[in-house]
């Protein structure tokens, strides 16, 4: 039952975005040219830690466009039309599903784009990219969770700046301190416990997603 | 009146305590700290409080999603005023005490940025609840927002420190410094835990006043 509920509304989500391609056009050029200003402000970047903090900033500034709407983008009124033929768990579920597919591929596009624009200067690229897909699971369940949250106030579009910033740093600053290391190449086993502690935390917020998330959606 | 108020005559009695044999009492001096070792009565106290305060709201937020009763939510988030003023304090004594040993009043550290994140998220909290008018659907936001916000927080102050494990500040495990109470003068010990009792009453009785004030005022505004 859940499962069907949350094939279809995936779809759903999925025939939407195909039907308004200006948002994720949108999306994508705030991207490339957030990436070009970065290119343009620093003449040549030589520490792989510039390069790696420039790039999660980045990725948290994109995160943040792309999901914050995605409880914003369909009128309150439809909501309670969701609320009628589907379970709140279904709802939530599938916007992260959905989310997710999004943000791996703003964070894959977003990597192309940073190393071509400024360097390659990761060395151990398969532990970036596990990084990349851990990355973006946990900012799109936080922010997911904090856009439905913001999307319950006025003022939304600050409100999730400053509500998804302090509570995404456990997450930020893990995925930098790993990604650091893929790209200093100085990895081994100081690794595996934060790669553990990252899948604590996406597994928690998911678990805390579907438990909190009923209590936002009936009014 | 005494027999349900003791413990707040016991927070006087222990704070005042705590600030006579603090200052007056001669302590054991250590290199880097020396006296400025007295700060731990107050400093510590502080963070005791504070945490004290925010499992108190993180309670009543759980509490107010299971039963929607209007008070919980009061006191969640007087809970957590409470919290965010000890938290205020705790930085302010933190930077003087940094300021002492370590030359800087703030240094690039996961536990003093832990603290600072602390106070992000609940000044947000407070934004957050400023934002939504109706009053029914501001508790159940906040409410979301508290649990969610203080369990990613808990990961960020208490778990991500020891994992990193490159803290300076003491109590992250590794740094044997005479300021964890495990490694305190017996008479430090003697002022450092009735202090701590003090700070924790202390901010337990703010709370109660701000909830009466609370409930006083929605009272008249019901009129």
């Amino acid at each position: 039952m859940l499962y069907r509920e949350i094939r279809a509304l995936v779809g759903k989500e999925i025939r939407l975005e195909l039907r308004q391609k200006y948002v994720i056009n949108g999306i994508l050029l705030y991207l490339v040219s957030t990436i070009f200003v970065t290119f343009l402000a620093f003449d040549d970047i030589v520490s792989a830690e510039t390069w790696n903090s420039l790039f999660w900033i980045i990725l948290l500034f994109v995160a943040v466009n792309g999901i914050s709407k995605s409880f914003l983008q369909e009128s309150p009124a439809r909501h309670i039309y969701y609320y009628t033929i589907a379970s709140p768990q279904a709802v939530i579920l599938s916007k992260i599903i959905y989310n997710l597919l999004l943000m791996i591929i703003l964070s894959s596009l977003s990597f192309l784009f940073f190393v071509l624009m400024m360097g390659n200067k990761v060395v151990d690229i398969p532990l970036f990219l596990t990084c990349l897909l851990l990355g973006s699971l946990g900012m799109t369940s936080v922010l997911t969770m904090v856009a439905a949250i913001a999307s319950r106030a006025s003022n939304n579009f600050s409100l999730m700046a400053i509500l998804s910033f302090p509570i995404i740093l456990p997450l930020l600053s893990t995925l930098m301190k790993v990604s650091k290391s893929a790209l200093t190449a100085s990895s081994g086993s100081g690794n595996a416990g934060f790669i553990v502690l990252l899948l604590t935390i996406n597994g928690a917020v998911i678990v805390l997603a579907y438990l909190l998330f009923p209590y936002l959606w009936r009014d | 009146m005494i027999k349900k108020d003791w413990w707040k005559l016991l927070s006087g009695i222990l704070l005042l305590y705590a600030i006579i044999a603090g200052f007056f009492t001669s302590i054991p001096l250590k290199p880097v700290t020396e006296e400025s070792m007295r700060n731990l009565y107050f400093h510590v106290g502080m963070w005791f409080g504070m945490f004290s305060m925010l499992i108190t709201g993180f309670i009543f937020s759980l509490k107010y999603l299971k039963k929607f009763d209007e008070m919980m939510d009061i006191m969640a988030v007087e809970a957590i005023n409470v919290g965010l003023l000890f938290g205020i304090l705790g930085i302010c004594t933190g930077m003087v005490w940094a300021n002492f040993t370590w030359g800087t009043p703030w240094v690039k550290d996961p536990k003093l940025n832990g603290a600072a994140v602390g106070i992000f998220i609940y000044l947000a909290y407070m934004i957050l609840r400023g934002s939504i008018d109706d009053v029914h659907k501001r508790a159940k936001v906040a409410a979301v927002y508290n649990i969610l916000a203080f369990i990613l927080w808990i990961v960020f102050v208490i778990i991500l420190p020891r994992l990193a494990g490159e803290s300076i500040h003491p109590g992250a495990g590794h740094n044997e410094v005479p300021v964890m109470p495990m490694h305190l003068d017996p008479s430090m010990r003697l002022v450092f835990y009735p202090a701590m009792a003090g700070w924790i009453l202390l901010g337990f009785w703010i709370f109660q006043i701000r909830v009466k004030m609370r409930k006083i005022k929605r009272n008249i505004d019901n009129i």
